[in-house]
């Protein structure tokens, strides 16, 4: 076993320690396909809970992204991501991938293009940064070029809940607490559907996955609750 | 009998872990064979459930066990495993703010590994006293550093009670094992056995008393099951349950039947306070699945011995007036 393969180990061990990393199949069963997973954003733990989630099996074709210039800027961060994790590099700017090596980073969505059409399966945070206010911000529009170039990989929404309770921003060691990654059905985009109208779809549906909104007794409000609701309607 | 008096306290103790998992696989046999009938769909469900049940035990007896084998280094590391876990699960249902993270670090990080540590070197008077004393002041210190106000009380004593069931509590559990005195030196696992059967067999009677009964609920809103006379039969099983067990313990037989009756009175007591505590926080099982914890609900089954072991560790330290 190689190091990086013992690191993969240690990591999916640790994750699962400190919040469970427990992945509920709603939707769809985890399955050997290509896929493109999207989900809310809102810690740095948040790819390697889906990680650790997914079944060991398909962990090492399903690829996280990195940015380039943060990811590769020490040995060992740039060794974590490629051999560990098998990151997919972009540049964060147009420009800073015009300085790096040429035209291959002219179009930031170029790596992940490549990674799909070698077969592999990606994670992407939509959102594009971590938003740590509830709901997630608005989705930028890459998951839809990626939609239109590639409309038979099934694109998969997931949420992840609990996460930014383990490491709220600006700590560096996590708390334990249970968290879980809900995945959900499979959406495709429809025909001739508008940009802004199938992202905001996309949105919704990694929404609807939230653990609290699902309907089932054991998630009502407690009797006394529901009644001091009712209360001041006539 | 008198041949096992014979025996040392080692091979007594075998014994005991013969009888235990002979008894478990006799029973799992058995409900292997049953499953294998044809059976109506509540039928199938109530076996399923008691499938469920048995694994749980299965687990208990195996973690049981590891501790034994694995001496006061290993069921300190293992019950330590087990506190963090339902720690774990209780804290994932707390509404903790940014500013808990400090305070939550020191429970899982500092008072967990610490309280173990005590058990596991027999430091007996500070491990009674380490949390209830020193952490009580040191936990709030550390959340009021954190400089928010905001809902302070409430947050605190939230963290200091999930800290005394899952670790202080839990924690009494080992130290039966652990708890050498003369009269019966090596022989802590009967100690552990004891508190456990006659926990489980009050929580069964309950169970089954309160099904086949007309009763009244004593608290409806909280346990519509929980009811005086049910209870009361749940523990008198427990207590003579206890004493037909005298022989394995430390104790007479009149004495045995009072502490199993205080241990099965504190652990069934200790159980309406957990699902008090569940109706508040408005989940039916801890770690059930639709919610987000959605783990294995540990602090469901360990939650009777939370309760019943300190009081039990304790009247028996005060009883033969220990000074482990």
């Amino acid at each position: 076993m190689s190091a990086a393969e013992m690191m993969g180990l240690l990591l999916s061990a640790v994750a699962r320690l400190i919040t469970g990393a427990q992945g509920h199949w709603k939707g769809c069963p985890p399955k050997a396909e290509q896929r493109i997973y999207f989900a809310n954003h809102q810690s740095h733990l948040d790819w390697v809970l889906i990680w650790a989630a997914l079944p060991r099996e398909l962990r090492a074709t399903t690829r996280p992204i990195a940015a380039r210039d943060y990811w590769t800027s020490s040995r060992f961060k740039h060794w974590l991501t490629r051999e560990v994790f098998n990151a997919v590099y972009v540049s964060r700017t147009r420009a800073q991938g015009a300085t790096g090596d040429g035209t291959d980073d002219q179009d930031p969505l170029g790596p992940l293009v490549e990674a799909l059409r070698n077969g592999d399966s990606l994670v992407i945070f939509p959102e594009g940064t971590r938003s740590n206010q509830g709901l997630p911000q608005p989705f930028k529009s890459g998951l839809y070029a990626l939609a239109q170039q590639f409309a038979q990989v099934p694109l998969i929404p997931a949420w992840i809940a609990n996460v930014q309770r383990v490491m709220p921003k600006g700590e560096v060691v996590p708390v334990p607490i249970l968290c879980t990654v809900t995945f959900g059905a499979p959406i495709l985009l429809a025909e001739g559907e508008d940009r802004r109208a199938f992202l905001d779809r996309a949105r919704q549906a990694v929404i609807d996955l939230q653990p609290g909104l699902q309907p089932g007794p054991a998630h009502g409000p407690p009797a006394d609750a529901a009644s001091t609701a009712t209360a001041p309607m006539p | 009998m008198t041949a096992l008096h014979g025996l040392g306290a080692d091979s007594q103790v075998a014994l005991l872990f013969v009888t235990l998992f002979g008894l478990l696989l006799l029973v799992s046999a058995g409900a292997g064979l049953l499953a294998l009938r044809e059976r109506s769909t509540p039928q199938a469900d109530r076996d399923t459930r008691f499938q469920r049940e048995l694994r749980a035990v299965w687990l208990g007896a195996g973690v049981f066990w590891l501790a034994w084998i694995s001496g006061p280094g290993g069921a300190t590391v293992l019950f330590g495993m087990v506190s963090f876990l339902a720690l774990r699960e209780y804290v994932t249902l707390l509404k903790t703010r940014r500013s808990d993270h400090r305070s939550l670090l020191l429970a899982f990080f500092g008072v967990l590994p610490l309280q173990y540590v005590l058990l596991g070197n027999r430091g007996f008077d500070l491990f009674s006293v380490f949390i209830p004393v020193y952490m009580f002041l040191a936990m709030p210190v550390v959340s009021a550093l954190a400089g928010d106000p905001e809902r302070f009380l409430e947050r605190n004593a939230k963290l200091q009670w999930g800290v005394m069931v899952c670790v202080y509590g839990l924690s009494h559990a080992p130290a039966l094992v652990l708890l050498d005195f003369p009269p019966h030196r090596g022989r802590g696992a009967f100690l552990l056995f004891f508190l456990v059967m006659v926990v489980a067999c009050a929580q069964i009677v309950q169970t089954i008393a309160s099904r086949r009964l007309r009763r009244r609920p004593l608290a409806r809103r909280i346990d519509r099951a929980f009811s005086l006379r049910a209870w009361a039969l749940g523990v008198g099983a427990a207590a003579l349950l206890g004493a037909a067990l005298f022989w394995i313990t430390p104790f007479q037989a009149g004495q045995a039947l009072l502490m199993a009756a205080i241990a099965a009175a504190a652990g069934t007591l200790g159980e309406l306070v957990m699902s008090a505590l569940k109706k508040d926080a408005g989940v039916r099982y801890w770690g059930n699945t639709p919610s987000v914890t959605g783990a294995v609900g540990l602090l469901d089954r360990v939650a009777p011995l939370c309760f019943a072991a300190p009081v039990f560790f304790h009247s028996v330290r005060w009883y033969f007036q220990l000074q482990a």
